[in-house]
């Protein structure tokens, strides 16, 4: 049984209130992407054993879309954050750090500057 | 034999207004078209007859008599003028329970993934009964109960099964 806290609401939502959405943060390619590029954002997931970033609907309450840090092996959730971050939040990642010293984020600040507000 | 759980009465002549705009613009507007204070998020407000709940960031619902809706509709359209929002009457989609009576938690208990102990006077659940979405919150006595129209029959036989004598939670 999985319970995430919807992060517009803040109502403890249990497994069957919500609706899941698969990967979080993917980017869409667009019209100069490459075709391996765009084959890659349509079908390749990261299916990992191990942290996961996830989208989640609030459907049986707010209705509204938001994102999860969960452990797909354990079922631990580290957190729940805005559909607005266009990456986890610094709380997320000290959350997954405390309980997961080894993890390392697979995006980079710069990166994650230069695309994330104004986008 | 024991008692049923709680009375169950489907409640006619409610009218529901759902009102879409951006709260933190719009919210002092609203507040004075309603004649009720603005709920923050998954309470509700009410002044005996009117109640105002929050649905979602940027969704309320004015449940109110069915005689004030024209005026209601009308003040609403007029304090959201030059706002991006809606005002929409649902009185036609919705359905609504009373669920009255000592027990009336368990009723709601068996049926929802809610911890009823924790929901306080003033909030307003957002949740599903069973298989159909539902919401609701305390009233003097019991709880109230609103759904869709389209699964009401649904909605009002599981409320009644739920409530059937000698099936109360712990302690037994």
């Amino acid at each position: 049984m999985l319970i995430l806290t919807c992060p517009y609401c803040g109502v403890q939502a249990e497994e069957t209130e919500l609706h899941p959405g698969g990967e979080a943060h993917l980017k869409r390619v667009g019209p100069d992407g490459s075709d391996e590029d765009f084959e890659a954002y349509l079908f390749a997931r990261k299916n990992p054993k191990g942290v996961h970033f996830e989208r989640w609907r609030h459907a049986y309450g707010c209705g509204k879309w938001f994102l999860a840090a969960r452990c797909t092996a354990s079922l631990q959730v580290f957190g729940t954050y805005k559909a607005q971050n266009p990456y986890p939040p610094a709380e997320i990642v000290d959350a997954i750090r405390a309980h997961r010293p080894d993890w390392q984020p697979d995006w980079t600040v710069q990166h994650a500057q230069a695309e994330s507000p104004a986008e | 034999m024991a008692e049923i759980l709680a009375q169950v009465a489907r409640i006619e002549g409610l009218a529901m207004i759902t009102i879409r705009a951006d709260l933190t613009r719009a919210g002092d507007a609203l507040a004075e078209a309603t004649g009720l204070p603005i709920p923050g998020p998954t309470g509700i407000t009410t002044d005996g007859v009117r109640s105002l709940g929050w649905m979602s960031p940027d969704e309320l619902l004015l449940i109110l008599p069915q005689a004030d809706k024209a005026q209601a509709m009308q003040s609403l359209d007029q304090a959201l003028t030059g706002e991006h929002a809606l005002v929409a009457d649902m009185s036609d989609a919705r359905a609504v329970f009373d669920v009255t009576g000592p027990r009336a938690d368990d009723v709601i208990a068996k049926l929802a993934p809610v911890d009823l102990p924790r929901l306080a006077p003033g909030t307003l659940r957002r949740s599903r009964a069973a298989q159909t979405a539902a919401a609701f919150w305390r009233i003097p006595g019991g709880l109230r109960v609103i759904g869709f129209r389209s699964t009401a029959d649904y909605l009002g036989l599981i409320l009644s099964e739920a409530a059937r004598p000698g099936t109360g939670l712990a302690p037994r």
